[in-house]
């Protein structure tokens, strides 16, 4: 795959001490007029969402709500740790016109293909 | 002086057997795994196997569901017995069916998790709420399963 590759995501410093993230299940679709990213990620809702463009990178994270913690646990198999993950973007995408919605605990980014692909110059100092 | 040769950056050195060597890996982790663990590794053989959490306090049982991506008319459940389940299928959306498919990592079909109780239940007073993909099933205990304070009377 050329394009919207997934890149090793650097282990962020938190006051010195690494944070676990979870690496959040995801579908990614191309389509005629773009891609189409989703990740589940239970537990996060709108305002727990980050997402980050940066040059041709974009990263999610995603901040679970603090559960109250209620009485005691009998029994548990999910798990505390944010969600994060990093995918490197196909060039042609317009990263102006990402949308990003959130629904029942899954993202869906809406990445379209710029209406032309210019080709790149480069030029020589 | 130090001469190294110079290697175009795009060939790749032969690595000997790299993914032969990491599926060996991945087989002997298999092995070496604790039987939970196995359980949840085996999601991909099995189906889908939300992960499930049970609280309790004094009046009430809490269990609750990761259910991400699901509609609430999606969801069944049903408490027959001291067991409660939690059933449903996830449908991927038909828009997609024509696109270019680069990574399918997300699981659709049928589920079903199963709990058995540890206190009996006021069934009546069952209530269930689906948010941000989190499926929160409230459980009333009966006043007999209520933990009673008793009072000592030296007489």
């Amino acid at each position: 795959m050329k394009s919207t590759v997934e890149k090793e995501a650097a282990q962020p410093v938190n006051g010195g001490r690494r944070q676990e993230f979870i690496s959040p299940e995801v579908n990614i679709f191309e389509t005629p007029e773009g891609y189409v990213l989703e990740a589940e990620m239970p537990g996060v809702g709108k305002e727990g969402l980050e997402i980050t463009l940066e040059g041709n990178e974009v990263t999610i994270v995603g901040h679970r709500q603090p559960e109250p913690q209620i009485g005691n646990t009998l029994f548990r198999e999910s798990h505390d740790a944010d969600f994060r993950r990093v995918f490197e973007l196909d060039p042609a995408i317009d990263t102006a016109k990402v949308v990003a919605r959130m629904e029942q605990g899954v993202l869906t980014l809406t990445l379209p293909k710029s209406e032309r692909v210019k080709p790149r110059k480069i030029a020589v100092d | 002086m130090n001469l190294t040769r110079w290697q175009r950056p795009e060939i790749t050195t032969w690595t000997g057997f790299g993914p032969l060597t990491s599926l060996r890996d991945e087989i002997d982790r298999l092995f070496e795994a604790p039987l939970f663990e196995l359980a949840r590794t085996s999601q991909l053989l099995s189906g889908w196997t939300p992960a499930l959490d049970v609280f309790e306090d004094k009046d009430n049982l809490f269990v609750r569901a990761e259910l991400p991506g699901m509609k609430k008319e999606q969801i069944d459940i049903s408490l027959h017995d001291g067991s409660l389940s939690i059933s449903g299928e996830r449908k991927g959306e038909s828009k997609h069916e024509e696109a270019e498919v680069y990574r399918g990592e997300r699981f659709y079909g049928r589920f079903q998790r199963t709990v058995t109780l540890p206190t009996a239940v006021a069934a009546d007073k069952v209530k269930a709420q689906y948010k941000d993909g989190i499926l929160t099933i409230t459980l009333p205990k009966t006043e007999e399963a209520k933990p009673k304070h008793i009072e000592v009377s030296v007489s």
